[in-house]
C-alpha cells in the first residue's frame, strides 16, 4: 500500500525518516533552528524504546554517537552551525576510526553566535573536513522537506556502506517550513547491514578495537591512503546532482538547498520572458559533481553560483570548471534569503539584458 | 608457624622499581647487581629463606613480574 | 609448589611501556583480575582516552574503544546504552576526567549511567611531561606551576576532590577512593573495583573508583620515594575509603562481608 502524503515540518520529517531508517540512538542538544528535531526524537525514540539522550553539550553528543556506533548502533545527532563547530572533534575521530553515523546540520547565520535565520556558511566546514586531519565525509544537501526525509533515510545506509559520518546539510528554512512529504517505509530488521567490526558483539574470542590512533607515521599514511581510495570509489558511485533546463541555457545557476529553490524560481520566470537560464543543483556537496560541471563548462556555458554565504561552493565550481568558462558569484549572508527577483536581476545584468 | 614461600622474579619483565622490596615485611628482596637486557637492575630474592608468601610483592608490582610460590 | 598468584587472563602478558613504579601497572592488573573473577572477559568493553591511559588498549585482552580526550563518559554512555549487558569500563586520568572532561563526568554521573569509571589520580599530567592537573596539590611543582601550585597570587585554583564533588549528585551510587602505594591499600582497592563491577552487573550506577597512583617520572622521585610521598602528602588530602555507598548490597570491604550481592 502506498504511503500517504502528509504535511510535515522539515525538522520533524528528518526525525521521522531517521526513525524509519532504523536509528537506534539519537543524542542531541537544543539549538535554534533545529529544536523541533530534538523534541521529535525525544518523544518518538523514547516511545519506541530506543535511545534518546539530551546531552550536556554538542561535543558530548557527538562522542555519544561515536560510542553507540562503535557498539553497533545506528546513531545520529543534529545541531545548527555553532553546535556543529563543537562536533568537529568527534567527526574527525569518527572519520579516523571509520565509524558510521549521521550528523544533521540545520544551518544558521554565522560566524560566532551570528543569527538564527537560514544561511549556507558551513559549506567549507562540511566539505573541507571541518575538523583536523586529512579526511572527507559524504555531505548531502536537500532542497525540500521531501528530499530532507529521503536523504536522511539514505544517509544511514551510506554511512554503513562507506563507514563514515554522513552529513545532511540543510538550513533553517528547510528545517522550519512545512511541505507535503511521502515518507519512506520503515526499514526491515533483516536489511540492516552487519557490523562485524563493532565492539560488544559478545562473540567468544573476538577482539574488536576501535581507534584512530596510529603512532607510526608510515602506517598512518598507508591507512589514510586506503581511506582515500574509498573516497574515490564513493565519488564514482554516489555523486549526484540535478539539472534543470541546462541544455540550451545561456547562463546556468549553480546552487544547492534553499538557494537552488530561489534560482529555480528565477529560471522559471526567465523562461517565461524568453530568457534561457538553467540550474545545476549539486545534491552531494561531497563528493562534488565536478566531472559533470566540467563537461557542461566545455559546452560553452557560463555559470552564476548563488549561495547564502560570501562564496564557498563557488570555489568548487571554479575548480571544476578550471578556467574553461566564466564563473560569477552572487550571495546574501547574515541570514538573508535572496529573492528570485534579485537573483534574476543579477543574471540579466551579467548577460547584458538588464535594459 | 609462618608459611614458607618463594618469590620468583621475571628478570626481563622487571623494571627495577623496587616497590616489592619496599613492601616486603621480611626484607627478602633487593636490587640485583647485574642488569637485565633493558638496562634495569631487577629485583632479586637476596634472603629467600625469610619469605612467608604474604604476596605483598606481587600486589605492588606494576609489571606482574613476580610469581609467589607457597612451599 | 603452589603458585599463589597468577597472571590475569584478560591482561596481555608483555612488558608495558609504563614507567618503572607507575601505578597504571598495578591498576591494570586489578581491573583484569576483577574482570576474570567475574567471568566477563568476553563481554568487557574498555574505553581508553588520552593520557598515559591511551596505552591501555595494548594491555587489556578485551574489546576497546579509543575516544576523544575527556569524552570517555560520553562514549561510554553510547556504548552502555547500546550494550547494557556488557561490562563497560572507563579508564581515565585526572586531566581526562576532571579538566577537559568535567562536564561529561558530571553529567554521566548525574544521569546515573551504568558503566564503571576507573579514575587514576596521580596529581599531574603524565603523558605530556608533568603539567599541573586539577588534582595537583597546593605547593606541588609542575612544569606549568614551576614554583608550585599557587591558588592565591597566581590564581591556580585548588585540588579537586572528585569523589566528594560527585557524591552530591543523586545519580551516583558508589564512589570509592583507593590507592596503590602499599600492599594493604592495593588489596582494598581491588575490593572497591570488584564491588563497583558487581554493582554494574546488577544494573546499579553511577559507580567510580578513584585510585591514587604514583608518577615517579613526573614527580621526579624514585618509585619508592614516590610511593612514600603519596602516603605522606596525597592521602591526608584525598581520604581513602568508600566516599559514597548506596548500593543495594552493603557490607564493608576488609571485614569479611560477602561481596556477592543479589543474584544477577
Amino acid at each position: 500500500m502506498a504511503e500517504e502524503k502528509c504535511l510535515m515540518k522539515g525538522n520533524e520529517a528528518i526525525g521521522e525518516a531517521a526513525i524509519r531508517a532504523g536509528c537506534d540512538a539519537y543524542f542531541g542538544y537544543p539549538i535554534t533552528p533545529q529544536n523541533e528535531l530534538t523534541a521529535y526524537m525525544a518523544k518518538n525514540m523514547l516511545d519506541s524504546g530506543r535511545i534518546f539522550i539530551q546531552a550536556e553539550s554538542e561535543v558530548a553528543a557527538m562522542s555519544m554517537v561515536f560510542g553507540a556506533s562503535s557498539a553497533g548502533g545506528r546513531a545520529m545527532t543534529s545541531s545548527s552551525s555553532p553546535g556543529v563547530s563543537l562536533k568537529q572533534e568527534g567527526i574527525s575521530y569518527a572519520c579516523g576510526a571509520d565509524i558510521p553515523c549521521v550528523v544533521v546540520n540545520v544551518q544558521r547565520a554565522g560566524p560566532g553566535l551570528g543569527g538564527i535565520s537560514p544561511a549556507q556558511g558551513d559549506y567549507f566546514q562540511a566539505t573541507r573536513g571541518g575538523g583536523h586531519g586529512d579526511y572527507y565525509h559524504i555531505v548531502l544537501a536537500p532542497k525540500s522537506v521531501q528530499e530532507a526525509a529521503d536523504l536522511t533515510y539514505e544517509a544511514f545506509d551510506l554511512a554503513d556502506k562507506w563507514r563514515m559520518p554522513v552529513m545532511v546539510l540543510a538550513d533553517g528554512l528547510i528545517g522550519q517550513m512545512m511541505e507535503g512529504v511521502v515518507l519512506p517505509p520503515p526499514l526491515e530488521g533483516c536489511k540492516r547491514p552487519d557490523r562485524p567490526w563493532a565492539v560488544g558483539s559478545g562473540k567468544s574470542g573476538a577482539r574488536n578495537r576501535i581507534s584512530s590512533c596510529i603512532l607510526d607515521p608510515e602506517t598512518l599514511e598507508a591507512a589514510i591512503h586506503s581511506r582515500y581510495e574509498r573516497y574515490e570509489a564513493i565519488a564514482k558511485e554516489r555523486t549526484s546532482f540535478e539539472e534543470i533546463e541546462v541544455g540550451d541555457a545561456e547562463l546556468v545557476f549553480v546552487a544547492y538547498g534553499t538557494s537552488a529553490r530561489v534560482c529555480l524560481g528565477a529560471v522559471q520566470a526567465a523562461r517565461k520572458a524568453g530568457l534561457k537560464l538553467g540550474l545545476f543543483r549539486p545534491i552531494t556537496l561531497w563528493p562534488f559533481p565536478s566531472e559533470r560541471l566540467a563537461s557542461i563548462a566545455s559546452d560553452g556555458k557560463r555559470f552564476l553560483a548563488v549561495e547564502m554565504s560570501m562564496g564557498q561552493m563557488v570555489q568548487d565550481v571554479r575548480l571544476a570548471v578550471n578556467g574553461a568558462a566564466q564563473v560569477d558569484f552572487f550571495g546574501r549572508c547574515g541570514g538573508v534569503v535572496p529573492s528570485e527577483e534579485e537573483v534574476l536581476a543579477v543574471a540579466k545584468k551579467l548577460l547584458g539584458r538588464d535594459a | 608457624m609462618a608459611n614458607k614461600g618463594k618469590p620468583v622474579i621475571d628478570r626481563e619483565r622487571c623494571k627495577g622499581c623496587l616497590l616489592c622490596a619496599r613492601s616486603c615485611p621480611m626484607k627478602v628482596l633487593a636490587a640485583d647487581e647485574t642488569p637485565n637486557s633493558w638496562g634495569y637492575y631487577p629485583s632479586r630474592a637476596v634472603a629467600e629463606e625469610k619469605c612467608i608468601a604474604c604476596g605483598n610483592c606481587y600486589q605492588v608490582c606494576p609489571d606482574v613480574a613476580i610469581t609467589v610460590y607457597k612451599l | 609448589m603452589e603458585a599463589l598468584y597468577g597472571h590475569p587472563k584478560s591482561l596481555v602478558s608483555v612488558q608495558s611501556k609504563y614507567c618503572p613504579g607507575c601505578g597504571h601497572g598495578v591498576i591494570h592488573r586489578l581491573v583484569a583480575e576483577a574482570v576474570d573473577e567475574l567471568g566477563m572477559q568476553e563481554k568487557a568493553i574498555l574505553l581508553n582516552p588520552v593520557g598515559c591511559a591511551i596505552w591501555a588498549d595494548l594491555y587489556f585482552d578485551m574489546d576497546t574503544v579509543q575516544v576523544p580526550h575527556g569524552r570517555t563518559p560520553a562514549g561510554a554512555t553510547g556504548i552502555k546504552r547500546m550494550r547494557p549487558d556488557h561490562l563497560v569500563i572507563c579508564y581515565q586520568g585526572d586531566g581526562d576526567l576532571a579538566a577537559i572532561g568535567t562536564a561529561e563526568t558530571v553529567h554521566a554521573a548525574n544521569r546515573g549511567e551504568k558503566f564503571t569509571t576507573i579514575f587514576v589520580n596521580n596529581a599531574i599530567y603524565g603523558m605530556t611531561g608533568g603539567q599541573m592537573a586539577p588534582t595537583t596539590l597546593v605547593g606541588q611543582k609542575a612544569t606549568t606551576a614551576p614554583r608550585g601550585r599557587d591558588p592565591d597570587v597566581a590564581g591556580m585554583g585548588y585540588p579537586i576532590r572528585v569523589c566528594e564533588m560527585l557524591a552530591t549528585l543523586e545519580g551516583t551510587k558508589y564512589l570509592a577512593r583507593g590507592s596503590v602505594d602499599s600492599a594493604v591499600n592495593v588489596r582494598k582497592t581491588k575490593q572497591y573495583i570488584k564491588r563497583a563491577f558487581e554493582a554494574q552487573l546488577r544494573g546499579e550506577g553511577f559507580g567510580l573508583v578513584e585510585i591514587l597512583s604514583p608518577c615517579p617520572t613526573n614527580w621526579q622521585m624514585s618509585p619508592s620515594a614516590a610511593a612514600d610521598w603519596l602516603a605522606s602528602d596525597m592521602i591526608p588530602y584525598y581520604r581513602l575509603g568508600e566516599i559514597k555507598n548506596e548500593l543495594s548490597t552493603r557490607g564493608t570491604v576488609g571485614e569479611g562481608a560477602s561481596l556477592q550481592g543479589a543474584a544477577l
